[in-house]
Parts: structure tokens; C-alpha cells; sequence
């Protein structure tokens, strides 16, 4: 079901906490930048009901200044053909 | 096979983002990340721009069998180097709404009826010519969009001002972009920003007057913000009548009562000349200085008729006017202190700092749009930061090709591709590409937006054909024009994708080919035309809307004009619309440089993109010897206008006491009729509602999610209560997003509009509370 990537911004010197929580959510998978404050995030959720969840656990993240998408994937099933 | 395609998608995901990082943060490292080669190959991409907003992002859309499954932002692409925002991201899933609109249909004994599409175009063709003979070349009109393709609009301007002799061509655009159209012709006479986006890369402070940016233009949004934390010296204000994430995110939140943002741009005037803060030599050189008519009126009778005259005036005429304009004076009106006046002035006079302005519809829907427009100019250039990297009054658009197909095509009534209907070197110059004798070419405009409904409800137009727009759900004072529509001896066309309240008045209904399901252009803010290939095949019996009209045109003898074949029509559209735009005021690349690139900047002089105009170090049409040529004036000058406050034409009394503004969320695309249609867009948003003051709604006893009714003099809707939720309005404001059909605001706001431009003012009308 859904893939999604985004560049993740951490709050300020939050870098390594940022990794650290991200890589202790399920369906995540993390790839620190090694020069710059900046994190990418690849999620792949099985379904509506686990992405919502996700999104809700990255939104309370304390370590987490913004995210912004960067690609998306939705399977074809559920959008209804 | 699913695994491996799984793997892959998350590979793709990871080096689009990946690339993204490197677009926006140069030298960015990650190590831990090998390049990806020799991909799968079970996903194809191809370039498109996004179909969603004006910004015009580049999108690479991932194909598999035969079925568009992913978006990437187009890392080759200047507008958004990589990123999208949610809506572009989820846009393919709007191709696959179950309830999609796949064959023709036609009312058949008040039933909607199935017919071949053959059919469908049959009895559209012999309705037009009937209703034509009968009633007049006046009687018949097309109502298109700033989301038609660039040959979407040019094969309609062609048919009906060049073929059936009607000016009766108007877009969505009047709705959402004339007034910008007017502010660029009245300051610089000639259409469109004179700056581009690499602005914000160089820009010290950005003021965003009246536009929530970071849900309508959210991508530009995140450029403006990664400028300000990869840069120290970099300040974000946002002059707004409500708060939003706009406001939440700048540095600064300055709010003002509707319809003062005239009284406060003069005030910002009057502080620049009393500081001294006036480039002069950039004034002496390159503005002069006019006044028009004032107390101009609303629109909101029949028939409505007003021509500007424009009066020149020198320096000291226009210092005088402004001496109404005192911050102290302007505190009163607009409720903006006297000190953050000042403080914007600063910004503004301050010689070390560049300054942006973005806008958008908070300026453009507006009573007074052509006004604004020209005052937010004067400030540019009272201090001459304006054409130059960084320093750039910059109206953004709305839809994807506001500016390609409705204001460079021209399909508004008085327009042609190149000029208007009303000068004779225009028409001479349209009958001669569109190989129809001149006297076709009415001189007379006819009905703009608003008129040409009021005209279908008067019954002066029977027959109209809408494509790619709602105006079931957009139209102002709704309701009236909804009836019109559905009189008895008025016949509708709708040409859409989906089932919509605008499909609910057709009397014959053709299916669309949707976005990539075709060929065609788009043209965004910054003048950047974005060609896209059919990169999966439009269902059922849908067509482009282009070869929808081509198919009428040659049913209605003119084959001659529209030779075209399925095969070869937009690269040959292509060449014969560019002919209109040659020289180097607007000359556009070749169909073939087009497909090869994510987007080209007009003017494209000899291989060459045009960045800012007007600057003679960038823009090869200033012939005038100087750093600048505002060549669009014959006095090669910039217009510099003395334009008063006026108030509203609707004003909140002690019957009706609140504002209704009106607008949209970052999740919907306008009526939501594709987004709604997406199941992360609609799930995020599922339904419209009404934001209220946290303190009005303790006093009326409303708590969030109650049902609030929102009546006007024209109409009411009872819509649930949002308190504290993305925007706070302030005290006696109300906001409703327009994007739900089932709560059909526009039933209740007023359809007046600038005299100039003819835009309505969708965001100031005078309405009362109750709760349900
Ligand atoms: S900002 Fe506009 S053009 Fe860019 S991805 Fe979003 S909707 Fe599309």
C-alpha cells in the first residue's frame, strides 16, 4: 500500500534524538544525511488504518521541526477500480 | 514480481528524496546511499507539470501496465527542484474515481441517457448552429478554465470569435486572475510578472499580502522558508485579514480589516515620501504619475457598464492625494497600528534590503483588485525594487494555466491570442493566422463571467458549453444562476471528468480526457510554459476538450480552420498559436524544445529564457538605452496610480454582522470534484465547515462541530462549526472552504466586482449567525 519519502528537518542539534525515533517506529526506514542537519524517511505502511497511525506518531514527534514530502506511491486497489 | 516492484518503489522513493535534499541544501551528503542504476524498468516515468495549482511543479509520473501508480517531484524542473506538496503527490489517484464520466450522455425526456459520443457531438453541433440562426451569433457562448490546456483555450477562441463571429468566450480565470490582468496592464501595459521564482533565493524580506501561501502555493511556501534558515538576514511578514499557517510560520503577523489593504498600501506610500526613502533616480527616469475615476461602484445590477479614464499628475499632485493616507489617520481604518505601518514601510524604504510581495486571490477577489494591484506596484516603485533578482511584486496564480491559456491565449471576451477584439491591427492579425475573413472578428466585447450567467438567466444566451470548470458550485449569488441554467429553452454542454452540480444542469454531458490522459501545455505564475505528453490513455469514450471542439468545429463546416488529425493536432496547434506571440516582447519556445524541457520561460529569445523583464540586462526586448524599459507604455514608463479607499460593496450592518470570507484548503483543489475524489486528500478533509472566533462562538454558545447557519440577503447554509483550527478568523469574521458541494457557500455570497477587471469579491459579503 502507500510509500511515501520525505526529507525530515529535526529542531535544532535534535539530529541524532530525530534518527533515533524515527528508526524506532515501525514501517520507517531512515537515511541520515552525513553533512547536514537533514534526515530522509521512507515509509511503507500496509494500509489506510496503519499510515493514519504513522502520521499521527510523526506529528508528536518532540525531535521533528518539519517534514516535506518528496514521493508518493498509492496501490491501484483502493482507489476504486 | 510484487516484491521486486515493492523494493523498487522504495528505492524510487528514497533517491527522489535523495535528489530533492541535493536540490535544496548544495553539498548535502548521503553516504549511506548508493545512486540507483539499472533500475527495474517496471516503472516508466515521464515529465509533466502538476495539475493542481499554479505554481506549475514539475512532476515525473511513474507508469505501470498501462496505469499511472506514482508521483515524483521533477528534479530537472526549476519551479520545485524535486519537492511537491500532498496534493501533487496523490494527484494520479484523480484519474481512478470509481464514478468517472466515460461515456456521453444527453437528456432525453428529463433522463440522462447513454449515447455514443459520435452522438453526443452531433446534437451539440445542430444545437449551436440552430440557436445560432435563430437567436443571433450572441446566443451561443463558451465558459472554459484556467485548467483548459493552452489548445484547449486557443481551439475555442478560434471557433467562436474566429468562426462563429461571438465574443462570448470567457474562463474561470475572470474569477480568480482578471484583476491581476488589469493591475499589470494599467501599471506596466503588458501582462504578467515581470520577476520569477529564483526571486525568493535572493529576496531579504517577503510580505504576503493576503495570501495564505503556505496552503495555497505550499511548495513556494517551503523555498521562502528554506531560504530563511539557510540565510540569517531573511524576514517573513504576513499581511492577512485572518491568521492561518501562513501567519504561523513568518516572523511576523500583521492583521487588517477587510478591504483596508487599499488605505494601508497608500499609507506605506506616505512614509516612504516623508522618510525620504524615494529612489529617484529610478522615479525620474522610468515612472510617471496618473490618477482615474473614483467612486466607481460594484457591479451587482444587470447590465453594469464602467470605463476608467486615466488623468496624468505630477510628484506633488500625488503627495497631496496621499496626505489622507497618514499611518496615524490609516490606524483608524484599517486597524493596523500607526507603528507596524512604519515598520512595513521600513522594510519597503530600507536601501539594503530586497523585497518581495506575493498575492494572490486576497488581492485579486476584491472589489477594488485592479486598485490594490496597482498600489502594491507603487510601492515597488516608489523605491525601484522591482525587475531586479530578489525585488518583485509577484502576483501568483490560482490553476495550472491561468496564465498559459487564459491570459496569453486570451480567452476572455475582449481578448484575442495577441491584443483585443477592439483594435483593428489585433483582428487583422488573429483573421489572417485563423485564415477567416476579418469582418468574423467582432470589435465589441461582450459578456464577462458574471454578465454572461446574468445573460443565460435573462435568456439573451440559450446555448452555452462549460468545459473543465464547476461554476454549479463558484458562481457568486449562486442561486440565481443556477436557475438560469435550468430554464426551459436553455441549452447546457458540460464537458467534464466527474459528476458534479454543473453536470446536474447539462443537457448533454461529454467525458473528458484528464490531465495526462492527453497532450497538451500549461503556463504558470512565472511565465513558464510546461508541455506534457498522453502518457496513459483516457477511458472509455473521453477525449481532450480540444478535440472536443475540433470535432463540433469541422460538424459545423470548418475544416478548413481545424485540418487537424488525431495524430499531430497539439504540436501543430502549437506552431500556429506561437505565431502570434513572435518577437521578443513574448516569444515562446518551439513545440519541440517544449517536450524536451520541464518548462521554458517566455520571453525565449534566441535559445534564451527571459528571468526578469523589463531590465535590460536580462530582458532582450528594452530597446530604450537605459537599465530599464517598462515598454509595455508608450511613455516607456511605469504608471504610477493615485487610487483612493473605498469601502466594500457589502459592509457588515447590525442586521447582518459578521464578514463572510471564502477560499480553500491545502488538501482540495477547488470544488473538490478530483480531490474529493482521493482518498488521503478527502479523508484528511471530508467535509467543509465554518471557522469561527474562539470568543464569537463562546457568545453565540457554539462549540466545535455544532451547526451553524450563515445567512446573507441572498441565501443560507447551515455548516458545521470549526473553533481554533487551522485559521482563526478574527472577531466578527466568519471563513468557509468552498471545495464541498454539499454546502454550497456560494449561495450566500454577493456577485460584485471590480469595475475594471469584472473579478468578484469572494471574500467580503455581510452575513448573520444562528446556530441550528
Ligand atoms: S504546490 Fe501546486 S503545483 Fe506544486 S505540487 Fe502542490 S498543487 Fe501541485
Amino acid at each position: 500500500m502507500p510509500i511515501f519519502s520525505y526529507l525530515a528537518m529535526p529542531k535544532s542539534g535534535a539530529k541524532e534524538a530525530l534518527c533515533a525515533d524515527l528508526a524506532a517506529l515501525s514501517h520507517c526506514e531512515v537515511i541520515p544525511s552525513d553533512n547536514q542537519e537533514i534526515v530522509v524517511l521512507v515509509t511503507d505502511t500496509p494500509d489506510e488504518t496503519t499510515e493514519d497511525k504513522l502520521q499521527k506518531s510523526l506529528n508528536n514527534l518532540q525531535s521533528l521541526q518539519s517534514l516535506s514530502l518528496a514521493f508518493g506511491y498509492d496501490d491501484q486497489e483502493k482507489q476504486g477500480r | 514480481m510484487k516484491l521486486n516492484r515493492r523494493r523498487f518503489l522504495k528505492y524510487a522513493a528514497a533517491s527522489s528524496a535523495v535528489a530533492t535534499a541535493g536540490a535544496l541544501f548544495p553539498g548535502v551528503s548521503f553516504g549511506n546511499w548508493q545512486n540507483l542504476t539499472n533500475n527495474s524498468g517496471i516503472i516508466s516515468w515521464q515529465k509533466a507539470p502538476c495539475r493542481f495549482c499554479g505554481t506549475g511543479c514539475g512532476v515525473l509520473v511513474g507508469v505501470s501496465d498501462g496505469r499511472a501508480v506514482a508521483v515524483k517531484g521533477d528534479p530537472n524542473c526549476s519551479v520545485n527542484k524535486g519537492l511537491c506538496c500532498m496534493k501533487g503527490y496523490h494527484s494520479v489517484q484523480m484519474l481512478y474515481g470509481k464514478d468517472r464520466i466515460t461515456t456521453a450522455k444527453v437528456r432525453k425526456n428529463g433522463e440522462m441517457v447513454e449515447v455514443p459520443i459520435k452522438e453526443a457531438l452531433d446534437l451539440i453541433a445542430e444545437k449551436l448552429q440552430e440557436t445560432k440562426d435563430k437567436h443571433g451569433k450572441d446566443s451561443v457562448a463558451i465558459y472554459g478554465s484556467g485548467q483548459w490546456t493552452i489548445p484547449d483555450g486557443y481551439v475555442a477562441s478560434k471557433l467562436f470569435k474566429g468562426c462563429l463571429g461571438t465574443n462570448n468566450v470567457e474562463a474561470n480565470a475572470r474569477l480568480c486572475m482578471a484583476s491581476a490582468v488589469t493591475g499589470f496592464m494599467t501599471s506596466f501595459g503588458i501582462d504578467e510578472p515581470m520577476g520569477c521564482y529564483e526571486d525568493m533565493d535572493h529576496a531579504n524580506v517577503f510580505i504576503t499580502w493576503g495570501n495564505n501561501m503556505a496552503e495555497m502555493h505550499p511548495v513556494l511556501f517551503s523555498r521562502m522558508l528554506a531560504n530563511r534558515k539557510r540565510r540569517t538576514n531573511v524576514t517573513v511578514i504576513d499581511f492577512a485579514t485572518r491568521s492561518t499557517r501562513t501567519s504561523q510560520a513568518a516572523d511576523k503577523s500583521i492583521l487588517f480589516k477587510p478591504q483596508t489593504d487599499l488605505a494601508v498600501a497608500n499609507a506605506i506610500c506616505y512614509e516612504i515620501i516623508k522618510n525620504d526613502w524615494v529612489n529617484w533616480n529610478f522615479v525620474n527616469e522610468h515612472v510617471s504619475f496618473h490618477k482615474g475615476k473614483t467612486n466607481i461602484g460594484y457591479g451587482t445590477e444587470d447590465h453594469f457598464a464602467f470605463k476608467d479614464k486615466a488623468e496624468s499628475i505630477n510628484f506633488e499632485e500625488y503627495k497631496l492625494f496621499l496626505e489622507d493616507y497618514t499611518p496615524e489617520k490609516v490606524e483608524k481604518i484599517s486597524g493596523v497600528s500607526a507603528r507596524d505601518i512604519k515598520y512595513m514601510a521600513a522594510l519597503y524604504g530600507d536601501p539594503s534590503l530586497k523585497v518581495t510581495s506575493f498575492w494572490c486571490m486576497g488581492m485579486n477577489q476584491h472589489t477594488r483588485g485592479t486598485w490594490i494591484n496597482n498600489l502594491v506596484y507603487n510601492i515597488h516603485l516608489l523605491v525601484g525594487k522591482i525587475s531586479t533578482p530578489g525585488n518583485s511584486p509577484f502576483s501568483l496564480t490560482g490553476q495550472p494555466s491561468a496564465c498559459g491559456t487564459v491570459r496569453e491565449v486570451g480567452t476572455l471576451t475582449h481578448k484575442l491570442p495577441h491584443g483585443v477584439v477592439m483594435k483593428e491591427p489585433h483582428r487583422e492579425m488573429a483573421a489572417e493566422i485563423w485564415d477567416v475573413p476579418v469582418s468574423n472578428i467582432d470589435p465589441k466585447p461582450t459578456y464577462h463571467t458574471v454578465e454572461m450567467f446574468r445573460a443565460l438567466d435573462r435568456g439573451d444566451i440559450k446555448f452555452i458549453w462549460i468545459q473543465v470548470t464547476n461554476p454549479m458550485v463558484t458562481m457568486p449569488n449562486l442561486r440565481r444562476y443556477r436557475d438560469g441554467a435550468l430554464k426551459d429553452d436553455r441549452f447546457v454542454v458540460v464537458s467534464d471528468v466527474y459528476p458534479t452540480p454543473t453536470t446536474d444542469v447539462a443537457d448533454v454531458i461529454l467525458p473528458a480526457a484528464l490531465w495526462v490522459e492527453q497532450e497538451g501545455m500549461f503556463g504558470n505564475s512565472e511565465r513558464r510554459t510546461q508541455h506534457f505528453a498522453e502518457i496513459v490513455k483516457p477511458p472509455g469514450e473521453a477525449m481532450s476538450d480540444t478535440w472536443q471542439i475540433i470535432e463540433v468545429a469541422k460538424r459545423l463546416g470548418f475544416e478548413k480552420q481545424f485540418p487537424w488529425t488525431q495524430d499531430d493536432y497539439i504540436g501543430k496547434i502549437w506552431e500556429e498559436y506561437r505565431k502570434f506571440h513572435a518577437g521578443p516582447k513574448h516569444e515562446m519556445a518551439s513545440y519541440e524544445v517544449l517536450k524536451k524541457r520541464s518548462g521554458v520561460q517566455w520571453p525565449f529569445v534566441d535559445g534564451k529564457e527571459t528571468r526578469w523583464r523589463f531590465n535590460a540586462k536580462h530582458d532582450p526586448a528594452c530597446t530604450n538605452g537605459k537599465d530599464f524599459d517598462f515598454y509595455g507604455k508608450k511613455d516607456h514608463k511605469a504608471w504610477i496610480w493615485a487610487r483612493p479607499y473605498e469601502p466594500a460593496a457589502e459592509s457588515p450592518d447590525s442586521e447582518y454582522n459578521f464578514w463572510l470570507n471564502t477560499g480553500r484548503v491545502i488538501e482540495h483543489w477547488h470544488t473538490g470534484s478530483m480531490t474529493r475524489r482521493i482518498p488521503v486528500l478527502h479523508n484528511a478533509v471530508p467535509s467543509s465547515y465554518v471557522e469561527l472566533n474562539p470568543e464569537d462562538a463562546a457568545e453565540l454558545g457554539i462549540v466545535n462541530g455544532e451547526m451553524v447557519k450563515i445567512i446573507s440577503r441572498r441565501g443560507e447554509i447551515t455548516i458545521p462549526a470549526q473553533i481554533k483550527g487551522r485559521g482563526v478568523p478574527p472577531r466578527g469574521m466568519v471563513f468557509v472552504p468552498f471545495f464541498d458541494e454539499s454546502y454550497l457557500v456560494n449561495e450566500v455570497t454577493l456577485d460584485a466586482f471590480c469595475p475594471i477587471s469584472k473579478q468578484p469579491d469572494y471574500k467580503k459579503c455581510a452575513v448573520r449567525l444562528e446556530k441550528a
